[in-house]
């Protein structure tokens, strides 16, 4: 390697021209490279980089004095430090974050992530791992497999990592022993055959000393495969192989620079298009036929998966972003319930049934996820049960989106199949997921059309539908302020419902208790009655703690817009357990009453509610008024 | 289409790396547009600006990038700068933004006087003010993870808190080309679409693309000093020339270019792309090494960032 970097220097001084035009058609590699802490990732990569002489000269003079100061390897160079960006890892010494570098030979261009190998980093290593064509577990030769390389094969395989190499690392540590190599390749080998891998490369290396690294080593003269530099230099791309697939491309944006132009822009997904192709978009199944591919540079005759472009169609047909532009004949699924395989990467625990955001390609829909199947133990492989997913856990769930998407399985299509979950609350990436198919209830289910609207409804009644969320701590005067709310609405004709949370546990949810998962189903099917009832006109009134802002948002998204009006009851937390109507804060404080709002339970507030009333200096009466005088403001 | 795909599979196109570099960034500036409410670019006029500009352009061709360009101006930059600046905003049809700091403008805040204090007062503060001042949400800039550590452990949509801060503690995972641009109410974020370039494709794509870039790039016979070390520029009349210094024409040309008096040259004969594609690949300083900003210690820049610097 150090020769031919030469022979790169001396084409280099000689005819940059044709040193140009060589790099200019260098395919690109990207992997990751993940192992245990201090399997010597970084010390690897760092000599990667040293030996395509990716460091300059004022680089290597900070390192060896930084070696010096901080290094763990006495007097010499310490590559891990050229690695490890960030001060605070400086001074743990370990890595603990996603980072990416980037090198060239004369063959490849590489861009590696450097993964963490810390338990509770699993997220990293799967976020390196899925833009990654190729993983290198690395091995302590002086440990063998490990929990963590069972952990991090897996993930690779799960994220379709299709190119392993299993680099057994540290082999100056135990003497360039081949028996202890073959036996560690040999556990290995069992391992990944139980989980479903079906090749992978096996190396003695030793990143400190350089042994099989760019140049074969003199101290295992009994290895006979490739060097890793010669294996990631030839190892067969599989980014080709999408263009062999049907073509399709999620809709980015709408180019509209004037009424004469409308193009889709978007990057290729899959496959190929040319001026003339007959096209179908999804979700709403309109076809219609390619006319351009517009670039700057002018229209192109055909593009490619991985190229970004925008194309123009022959007919006036509807598609926006999150839409896919598929092949007529070969479209994508549509559909609003799934199996996927989700990993867990958020503080805070999946809560079933909570809805959270969800992007998939260029669609970005609200989805429940319902609690797990079962998780997976990535030491043991078993399936376990589990009630939801912490940080780390990776479980198998079925989801259900708002409204229809596009999509295909992830094992067929990555960019259509992979996805990530968002908190609508924090905005947080909390979770990452690949779907496997879509459940067949959901094809099956179809909306039946009604002729009697839900307008027609609410004017024989006349008025408009409404539905008022009380939301407040437990004692803060919701059922009191509720009935006289409805009292006062009866007298002026109004049509309305109250729908009250002791009375509704004694029927419809009385099968669920207090825990999160539960509070989020009650508020879930008082919703859901509370949108058939404003269908059919009614005024609603809802009396619930409703406790965290996540499933107030959930109901408030099921309304027609302008219907629902939060209502929150403000009474401080003082002041209700002081009033303890029901008895229940002496019961929660003394531990007899578990997961009660406000004592051991969080209740949000709302953060800009319809309206708000402050019980601490007005009657329930005054309330109630209040409350009706603000619904005769919005013409209800 | 059953027939493509045949003819297709007998022979795959292969991108190549700079083909995929490309329509990543274009991918990028696209779902920014899409989400942010009021996104910006960051154009400071160096070569990494260029490319940047450059794929704007193509990403939302025929239209013209639908956000301005910013240019937090220290007053103290090349007056070609300032020439290659105006010229890209008529070319393109952009609208170009030019902010100074009016407080670092007051005090007269100068790379000679004021040290550390001019990058701070100019672009960190200036950075800042101007964000705040046109309420921009997502705002691209040109950096590259190859530059500097902390950088290579950036994401490719960083977040930024109210008070422009960035905390490597708590970066959201980036998954596949998937990009979270949801933000909270103060938050903005920053966008780098060419975090995967290195120095060396920002050059070849530069040359394969023909993209106009600063002259200064190109060596010429140019008036300069030399002071601790550095080949400084003696571009205007307020270069304070110290005792026995004169300025002496020599060919040099830049690396990388920012404040003049704070931006070594190097001696350099390399008057063509390829010429300075060849200076820099058997060249053996890194980059950031002409900028006095770094120097001071290793963690330097992730401090400046946290403090919101770029």
């Amino acid at each position: 390697m150090r020769d031919s970097s030469y022979q790169t220097e001396a084409l280099i001084a000689q005819d940059i021209d044709a040193y140009l035009l060589q790099h200019q058609h260098k395919s690109l590699l990207r992997f990751i490279t993940c192992g245990s802490v201090d399997d010597g990732k970084s010390t690897l990569i760092g000599r990667l980089l040293y030996d395509s002489k990716m460091i300059f000269e004022d680089q290597l003079a900070a390192l060896e004095a930084d070696s010096k100061r901080v290094g763990t390897q006495g007097q010499n160079i310490d590559f891990a430090l050229l690695v490890d960006g960030l001060a605070a890892e400086r001074e743990q010494g370990i890595t603990i974050d996603v980072a990416y570098r980037f090198f060239a030979t004369e063959k490849r261009k590489f861009i590696v992530a450097d993964t963490p190998g810390h338990e509770q980093y699993t997220r990293n290593m799967v976020t390196g791992a899925s833009t990654a064509d190729l993983a290198v577990i690395l091995i302590d030769a002086r440990k063998g497999v490990l929990t963590q390389t069972r952990r991090h094969s897996y993930l690779a395989h799960l994220i379709g990592i299709k190119n392993l190499v299993l680099a057994v690392n540290k082999m100056d540590l135990i003497a360039y022993d081949q028996e202890k190599y073959d036996s560690i390749v040999a556990d290995y080998r069992k391992f990944a055959a139980s989980i479903g891998i079906e090749n992978f490369t096996p190396m003695p290396i030793s990143g400190f000393m350089g042994d099989n690294i760019t140049s074969h080593s003199a101290n295992m003269a009994w290895y006979a495969g490739p060097t890793l530099m010669a294996h990631l230099e030839t190892v067969e791309l599989d980014v080709s192989a999408d263009q062999l697939k049907p073509f399709r491309m999620p809709v980015q944006w709408v180019n509209r620079p004037n009424l004469d132009f409308r193009g889709f822009s978007g990057l290729i997904a899959s496959g190929v298009v040319r001026p003339g192709d007959a096209v179908r978009v999804l979700a709403s199944g309109k076809t219609s036929a390619i006319t351009r591919i517009v670039t700057q540079a002018g229209d192109l005759p055909e593009a490619v998966a991985g190229q970004s472009v925008t194309l123009c169609f022959a007919d006036e047909i509807d598609c926006s972003r999150g839409d896919v532009i598929t092949e007529a004949d070969a479209p994508v699924q549509v559909a609003d319930q799934f199996e996927a395989t989700v990993v867990w990467m958020g503080e805070e625990a999946l809560l079933p049934g909570r809805p959270y955001w969800l992007k998939l390609g260029t669609q970005t829909v609200t989805a429940t996820l319902q609690a797990p199947k079962y998780q997976v133990n990535v030491n043991t492989l078993e399936h376990m049960a589990a009630k939801t997913l912490e940080l780390n856990a990776i479980g198998v769930v079925t989801l259900a989106t708002d409204r229809p998407i596009a999509f295909e399985p992830y094992a067929q299509n990555h960019a259509l199949g992979g996805f990530i979950v968002i908190d609508k609350i924090t905005n947080a990436t909390i979770a990452a997921g690949m779907l496997h198919f879509a459940l067949r209830r959901a094809q099956n289910v179809h909306w039946q059309a009604l002729d009697i609207t839900r307008e027609m409804h609410a004017t024989l009644k006349n008025q408009k539908a409404a539905v008022l969320w009380f939301t407040g701590l437990s004692g803060a005067g919701k059922s009191t302020i509720a009935n006289l709310v409805e009292k006062k609405l009866a007298r002026m004709n109004r049509h309305t419902f109250l729908l009250d949370g002791d009375n509704i546990r004694h029927g419809l949810n009385k099968d669920l208790g207090f825990t999160d998962a539960d509070r989020v189903e009650n508020i879930r099917r008082v919703g859901e009655v509370a949108k058939l009832m404003a269908d059919a006109g009614l005024i609603v009134i809802t009396a619930f703690i409703s406790p965290f802002r996540a499933e107030r948002s959930m109901v408030r998204e099921m309304m027609a817009p302008g219907e629902f009006f939060e209502v929150h009851i403000d009474t401080p937390l003082i002041e209700a357990e002081t009033r303890d109507v029901k008895g229940l804060y002496k019961k929660a404080r003394a531990g007899n009453l578990k997961n009660f709002t406000g004592i051991d339970s969080p209740y949000e507030p709302p953060a800009a509610p319809e309206i708000h009333i402050d019980t601490t200096r007005m009657s329930a009466e005054q309330a109630a008024a209040q409350i009706v005088e603000a619904l005769l403001g919005e013409g209800i | 289409m059953s027939q493509t795909a045949t003819a297709i599979s007998a022979q795959p196109r292969a991108l190549t790396h700079l083909q995929r570099l490309e329509a990543e960034g274009i991918h990028i500036m696209r779902e920014v547009v899409a989400q942010a409410e009021k996104p910006v670019m960051l154009y400071s006029v160096g070569k990494d600006s260029a490319v940047m500009l450059h794929l704007a352009r193509k990403a939302f061709y025929p239209s013209p990038p639908p956000f301005p360009l910013l240019h937090v101006d220290t007053t103290w930059k090349f007056k070609a700068m300032y020439e290659m600046r105006d010229r890209m905003a008529r070319e393109s049809g952009m609208e170009l933004l030019v902010y100074q700091n009016p407080e670092a403008k007051a005090r007269g805040i100068n790379p000679f006087d004021h040290g550390g204090l001019h990058t701070d007062m100019w672009k960190t503060e200036g950075l800042k003010q101007a964000l705040d001042k046109y309420g921009f949400d997502a705002a691209f800039g040109g950096a590259r993870r190859d530059e500097e550590k902390s950088r290579a452990k950036e994401r490719i949509f960083s977040f930024r808190s109210a008070n422009h801060r960035w905390d490597p503690k708590n970066q959201r995972p980036e998954l596949w080309n998937l990009y979270n641009a949801r933000k909270s109410k103060g938050e903005s974020i920053r966008v780098f679409p060419i975090s995967n370039w290195t120095e060396l494709d920002i050059w070849q794509y530069i040359h394969l693309e023909n993209i106009p870039i600063v002259p200064l790039y190109f060596a010429a016979k140019r008036p300069t000093v030399e002071r601790d070390g550095m080949l400084l520029m003696v571009d205007d009349e307020r270069f304070r020339l110290r005792d026995g210094e004169v300025p002496e024409q020599r060919s040099i040309r830049f690396r990388t270019l920012g404040c003049y008096p704070l931006t070594g040259a190097v001696e350099s004969t390399a008057g063509t792309l390829p010429e300075v594609i060849q200076e820099m690949l058997l060249t053996t300083t890194s980059e950031r090494q002409g900028r006095a900003i770094d120097h001071d210690q290793a963690a330097s820049m992730e401090k400046k960032k946290q403090e919101g610097y770029f």
